[in-house]
């Protein structure tokens, strides 16, 4: 092919431009497909906020509900049970017993030390930090560990305030939702304390 | 001139049947010395086409929907006729395809197939892996059973392990705040629609691949260095009719074998077809025990064996990652396991030992015997192709390569 009278400085020019713009078109037109994936106008609605009574929930026992299609525990615990939250945390067997790690969620208003709001009533995502499966509330996972939460996918231990145990997969303590008492009898959940 | 040669030449001139044909088929001239262990491509052939047939099939009957699918497949298992055979030759077909596929990639590591100037041979076929995995794992999830369910949870869950983003990217993949028939939906279509067309593309290549540089022979001898006063490689003989013959008595074995899971062991013992999956998917309960189908058990004992679920994810991807490196990990200058020393046989041999013994501990439920010996197992994996394979040459004693092939 004759180079003569090639502009060359205009053909790069030309180059570049062009496929710039394609460039800018190419990802315009990704927005929309990348775009559909994202949750429906009618999954983000189905995502409201749930009420539970929690006086119906006998001392020692776990009720279980769902919010955003997610597994909630609601745990009532006796005195007994707090302190030994209280003994396993000087013990040494967390990974994170004040929740500090980065990447743990619970919202700014709960107590660290019995990860809650009062101290009687749990709020917990029964999902597994791991990697999601729903663990199972034992009333005793051992003799030195009290009650809890035990995961059958893998393994994964956590304390009755949602603390995982060492020496288990999962790295993160379990995640507390949003939550807030409408009355002493009622906790709303999905909606933060003091919101309303 | 016959109404065939006619008909033949005027196609031929408008499109290159004929020499398609040739160059592929007739004129391909593979090493005479083929084995057992050559079946294997051509079987994957068969169960690629089993597959597109059977779930061409089953879209007909079902449903993909979060409401239907369960019950769709039940309609195709006890009303649709033949629905039972056709699914159940699909299921099955599943299975079969990664023991086919795995015993391909075996050969491939006894006969050193990926050694130069295979290279990209051995790379597209580690991308139709890495995609036939992808549509195994998406296939699970439309029967919509209660482990189709939890299994799509925790392997899309694992890419929590992004930093950042990971939040995000699996509300992305779900399409919602938990899996939903947002994500059935999208998973039907890349299972039934893009990764079928990804696959055939990546088997066309990796087909022109192997032919633009010729097969590899169980004597890891470069046939193409004899050629006849024709061109023609002297240990090779024609692709048709000597191998489509012997890949035939392939295809009889093969079916014997399969026939006989579809027909009385369809379900494989819990292993093809796993019990939970025979309830509806429900995501406030999540089955006792969790484990993958056997095909994905090596590379999920890998991800559980390592205590930290950010490396557990990375050391899963490596594992996947370092088979594509063969070809530049592997430094011995014999190809083939005959002419290799009682060093690389060993080597090899605890490498399927481990394996195997990954794939068995995954199908397990966790407990400290099993985790120690799968992190054993795990060190052994990466030690074979991070140390030994590049290392192995310096101290295995190898036996002289034959000029031409032996049999």
């Amino acid at each position: 092919m004759s180079k003569d009278g090639v502009d060359n400085g205009r053909r790069r020019f030309l180059l570049w431009s062009t496929s710039t713009v394609g460039a800018v078109g190419a990802v315009g037109i990704a927005v929309p497909f990348v775009g559909s994936w994202q949750p429906s106008a009618r999954a983000e609605a189905a995502g409201a906020p749930v009420e539970v009574d929690v006086t119906k929930i006998a001392p020692g026992q776990a009720v279980r509900h769902e919010w955003q299609g997610k597994p909630i525990f609601v745990v009532k615990r006796t005195p007994e049970i707090l302190s030994k939250l209280g003994e396993i945390t000087k013990q040494d067997m967390l990974k994170d017993p004040m929740s500090e790690k980065e990447g743990t969620k619970q919202p700014g208003y709960i107590k660290p030390e019995t990860r809650s709001i009062k101290d009687d009533v749990f709020v917990v995502i029964g999902i597994c930090t791991h990697l999601g499966c729903v663990p199972q509330h034992k009333k005793e996972l051992s003799a030195e560990e009290g009650g809890g939460f035990f995961c059958p996918c893998h393994g994964s231990k956590f304390d009755l305030a949602g603390r995982v145990f060492s020496g288990v997969p999962a790295s993160n303590n379990l995640e507390v939702p949003p939550y807030s008492y409408k009355d002493d009898k009622t906790i709303i959940i999905g909606i933060d304390q003091g919101a309303v | 001139m016959t109404r065939m040669q006619k008909f033949m030449g005027w196609v031929d001139a408008r499109f290159p049947a004929t020499k398609v044909w040739n160059e592929h088929i007739a004129e391909y001239y593979a090493p005479k010395n083929f084995n057992f262990w050559y079946f294997f491509g051509s079987l994957a052939m068969l169960v690629l086409v089993n597959q597109l047939l059977t779930g061409i099939w089953l879209t007909m009957h079902y449903n993909p929907s979060a409401e239907g699918a369960f019950a769709s497949v039940e309609y195709i298992m006890r009303d649709v006729p033949y629905g039972w055979l056709l699914r159940y030759m699909h299921s099955t077909g599943a299975s079969a395809f990664f023991l086919v596929i795995y015993l391909h990639m075996f050969r491939a590591m006894l006969y050193g197939s990926y050694r130069k100037p295979r290279e990209l041979v051995w790379l597209f076929g580690m991308v139709i892996f890495v995609l036939l995995m992808a549509e195994a794992f998406m296939g699970y999830l439309l029967p919509w059973g209660n482990m189709s369910y939890w299994g799509a949870q925790v392997i899309i869950n694992l890419f929590l392990a992004v930093p950042y983003f990971g939040e995000d990217l699996v509300q992305w993949i779900r399409g919602d705040y938990l899996i939903s028939g947002a994500t059935l939906t999208r998973f039907f279509a890349l299972h039934v629609v893009a990764l079928p067309i990804a696959l055939l593309l990546m088997v066309f290549l990796h087909i022109v691949a192997l032919h633009a540089v010729g097969s590899n022979n169980p004597d890891g001898v470069e046939i193409k260095k004899n050629k006849d006063e024709n061109g023609i490689p002297k240990d090779g003989i024609p692709f048709h009719p000597y191998y489509t013959v012997k890949d035939i008595l392939g295809v009889a074995g093969f079916l014997f074998l399969f026939c006989m899971v579809i027909f009385f062991f369809p379900e494989g013992g819990g292993y093809f077809l796993e019990p939970p999956n025979f309830t509806p998917a429900d995501n406030l309960k999540t089955p006792e025990h969790i484990a993958p189908v056997w095909y994905f058990t090596p590379f999920y004992s890998v991800l559980r064996a390592v205590p930290d679920m950010a490396l557990g994810v990375v050391a899963m991807g490596l594992s996947i990652v370092v088979l594509f490196l063969m070809p530049w990990l592997d430094r011995s200058p014999v190809k083939s396991i005959r002419y290799k020393g009682w060093i690389y046989k060993t080597g090899l041999f605890l490498f399927v030992v481990s394996f195997v013994i990954l794939g068995y501990l995954g199908m397990k439920p966790p407990s400290d015997l099993f985790t120690l010996i799968a992190r054993i197992c795990t060190v052994y994996y990466f030690f074979y192709f991070l140390l030994f394979l590049p290392f192995y040459h310096l101290f295995d004693k190898t036996k002289p390569v034959p000029e031409r092939v032996t049999h």
